[in-house]
């Protein structure tokens, strides 16, 4: 069995069999699946908290017109409960809160909720919607008034308007294809993020496989039987492979997740749910409307997501998933080599991840404008390409850009894995010798 | 004849000298000492022949051919720093070894079956090297290094870190397998280790091959003419007896016999001296001294080093 071979089964095979992985495997979309449900969940759950404010009306404009609504309720105070309350708020067990509304508040718009707790930021829009509808309502009334026109009401109903600006994706040929920059710039975002978060993940586990064998003194051994570019080599790839592994169940875990629920949800409440949408539909015409162009907005999503360019993607996934992978891990693996002891290792990872950490920050201006400048240098740069092109293909990019990205990854790549090589094969051997920069670039001169 | 030649080796990291100019040639199915001080170089020389790093001039033969890359598994190699993966189990570990060197599995297991029952080890199979004794990873140290029968072995300090006994089981095993036909590079500092079991050494102090030969042969290029007598009689009179070509260097009384150590100027023959004694005194014994390796070793290097100055 060829050598590399033999290092890569043993990379593969401890890491999987190891207790860490198989927790971080499954629980990792436990835990994504709680960072959604969880928040959602306690969203949906209503404040039941019955309050009572006490209303100081000194423009005297909404007396009567606050109305109990859910657990709130208003109750209308004089100016000497004002004086007194205003004092012994924090003692007072009746009032949650104290609502002043100042006599200019019709020419101000301001008023001042005081509360010796924080108030929920829900309670504070409510009551500031209901403020603004009333005075808002009371003005039209006054407008409609003066200009003595009778239906003026409706006719300003009549006015309101709303355009929808459908984004076309002109093709070279020119058929013009439906496209939406929000199903772009999730598919864009979301790869990134990948990405970054297995180059780093998976790149500091082979440097920290390097710094083990390195530590432990077996290196010595292995490579009297093997040449360190092999045993480099094993190591990224069987990492790799451990990664993809990892992937792997995470995607069958979510489809088995996914048809359980369809399954579990699928005989009783499926019927039933069909059954009360009928119903409604036959109780209510005017939700019909509403029932298509729901339907109507999801055809036209799966229609958008259909109209990416899915095999440039998916092509382009993987080149950069592996071109980003193989660059930072054959550097980590290198920065392992080098040191003997964790704290050094910090100061030479940062530089190396740092156009990753890059990247990132880069993502964000680049879904804004994946034409821009910065967009398109981020994208050539070796360093910073396999996160930034990946994030501007859903948006479409110029062959030449591709073309010319990818093969700067390529030759940067082959020089990357020349100097880690390098950096490697005399690190591994080198014990207390603090490296720093200069160093390793005395050792790509070494010869043999 | 010779089974491992390295013919005018130098290597050079970045401007610091490793090796210079540096030959050795290690006879088939003997032992082979490389000595020296630390930092002389001897490291960097098994590097090479192991293929860790490449000479920046100079050849290296084995079995009378240029060393190429599959002669790795020709090789077996105990470095000075050893270690083994912690938390993997003994027999998983040492057949990895065994395939990285390019045993089949079969083959290997095979193997591994021979030297884990002659070890008497056989349990430990399942077990992880953090539960062993620092001694007990040695053992399975040695096995991973001879598991492939290699015809050349390369010993760094293979005796530290074992007890008495343990020390003598491989040293046992060594010649062992020096008997089986293998040949044998050894490098330690423990010079009495090397009286016992190298044929030929090769001294290296600063980067330099300072000495080479046969054991016997170096120890009688060092001696200094010193011979030791002992002697029934009176010490005066052998005193007085001796001429200006002759130095006492020591001299000792007992009941039954006087010793005397006497050093004779180079031209001198030994039978001189002989002859000089004979008239005087009963003589009970008289030998020339041979200088012990550890001796040769201390008066190679400082000669070397006071030269240089």
């Amino acid at each position: 069995m060829n050598k590399t071979l033999i290092i890569l089964k043993r990379e593969y095979l401890t890491r999987v069999a190891k207790k860490s992985f198989i927790v971080t495997t499954l629980l990792v979309p436990i835990f994504m699946i709680g960072l959604m449900v969880v928040p959602a969940w306690l969203a949906s759950r209503d404040d039941k908290q019955e309050r009572t404010i006490a209303v100081y009306d000194e423009s005297t404009l909404f007396m009567g017109q606050l109305d109990q609504e859910g657990y709130t309720k208003y109750q209308f105070i004089d100016q000497n409960t004002y004086g007194t309350l205003k004092e012994s708020l924090a003692s007072n067990s009746e009032f949650y809160a104290l609502l002043y509304i100042p006599a200019n508040i019709y020419t101000n718009s301001q008023a001042q909720l005081s509360s010796p707790k924080q108030v929920p930021f829900e309670l504070a829009e409510e009551i500031e919607r209901k403020l603004s509808q009333i005075i808002e309502t009371d003005k039209r009334q006054k407008v409609i008034e003066s200009a003595g026109v009778p239906d003026l009401e409706s006719q300003l109903a009549a006015t309101r308007t709303k355009v929808s600006v459908n984004t076309l994706k002109v093709t070279e040929t020119g058929e013009e294809r439906k496209s939406s920059s929000m199903v772009a710039f999730i598919t864009s975002y979301g790869m990134g993020f990948i990405i970054y978060f297995f180059v780093f993940m998976y790149g500091s586990l082979v440097m920290r496989s390097v710094m083990e064998e390195k530590k432990n003194r077996i290196v010595e051994v292995i490579i009297s039987s093997v040449k360190p570019f092999q045993l480099m080599a094993g190591k990224i790839l069987g990492t790799a492979l451990v990664g993809l592994t990892q992937v792997a169940i995470w995607i069958i875990l979510i489809v088995a997740g996914l048809t359980i629920t369809k399954t579990m949800l699928s005989p009783e409440s499926a019927q039933e749910m069909g059954k009360s949408i009928m119903e409604s539909q036959a109780q209510m015409g005017p939700m019909q409307p509403n029932m298509s162009e729901a339907q109507n907005q999801i055809a036209e999503v799966i229609e958008m997501i259909g109209n990416l360019n899915i095999p440039l993607i998916i092509f382009g996934f993987i080149f950069y998933f592996l071109g980003g992978y193989l660059l930072y891990s054959s550097l980590m693996g290198a920065v392992g080599a080098a040191v003997d002891n964790d704290e050094d290792s910090q100061q030479l990872v940062f530089p190396v991840t740092f156009p990753l950490i890059l990247s990132i920050i880069l993502l964000f201006s680049i879904s804004r404008n994946p034409e821009g400048s910065v967009a398109f240098w981020a994208s050539i740069i070796p360093f910073t390409s396999p996160i930034c092109m990946l994030a501007r293909i859903p948006y479409g990019v110029p062959a030449w850009e591709l073309l010319l990205s990818m093969s700067l990854l390529i030759v940067t790549l082959i020089g990357v894995i020349w100097v880690a090589a390098k950096i490697y094969r005399t690190g591994i051997l080198m014990y207390g010798k603090k490296v720093n920069l200069k160093e390793l670039y005395k050792w790509l001169t070494y010869k043999g | 004849m010779e089974y491992f030649v390295a013919n005018n080796i130098h290597k050079e990291y970045g401007t610091t000298k490793a090796l210079d100019d540096v030959s050795i040639s290690v006879r088939e199915g003997s032992i082979f000492g490389l000595l020296g001080p630390n930092g002389a170089g001897k490291t960097t020389l098994i590097r090479i022949i192991n293929q860790i790093t490449a000479p920046d001039k100079g050849e290296v033969f084995l079995g009378g051919h240029r060393m190429k890359e599959s002669d790795v598994s020709k090789i077996g190699y105990l470095p000075e720093e050893r270690g083994l993966y912690k938390k993997m189990k003994i027999g998983e570990q040492a057949l990895y070894l065994a395939q990285l060197k390019g045993l089949s599995r079969r083959d290997a297991l095979k193997s591994l079956k021979y030297w884990f029952e002659k070890f008497e080890i056989v349990s430990w199979w399942d077990k992880k090297v953090e539960e062993l004794s620092k001694g007990m990873q040695q053992k399975v140290q040695f096995i991973a290094t001879v598991v492939h029968n290699p015809s050349l072995l390369i010993f760094d300090e293979p005796f530290s870190g074992f007890d008495p006994i343990n020390a003598n089981l491989i040293k046992q095993e060594i010649l062992e397998l020096k008997d089986k036909g293998a040949t044998i590079i050894f490098s330690t500092h423990n010079m009495g280790t090397v009286e016992d079991l190298c044929d030929h050494i090769a001294l290296i102090n600063k980067s330099r091959k300072i000495l080479d030969g046969p054991v016997y042969e170096v120890k009688e290029q060092y001696k200094s003419n010193i011979f030791e007598v002992s002697y029934r009689g009176d010490y005066n009179k052998i005193q007085s007896m001796l001429d200006s070509s002759f130095v006492i260097l020591e001299h000792k009384e007992n009941s039954r016999e006087n010793t005397i150590r006497v050093q004779q100027n180079e031209s001198g023959e030994s039978n001189e001296l002989l002859r000089i004694l004979t008239g005087t005194s009963d003589i009970v014994s008289f030998r020339e001294v041979i200088p012990s390796m550890n001796d040769v070793f201390i008066k190679a290097v400082e000669m070397y080093n006071g030269t240089k100055k």
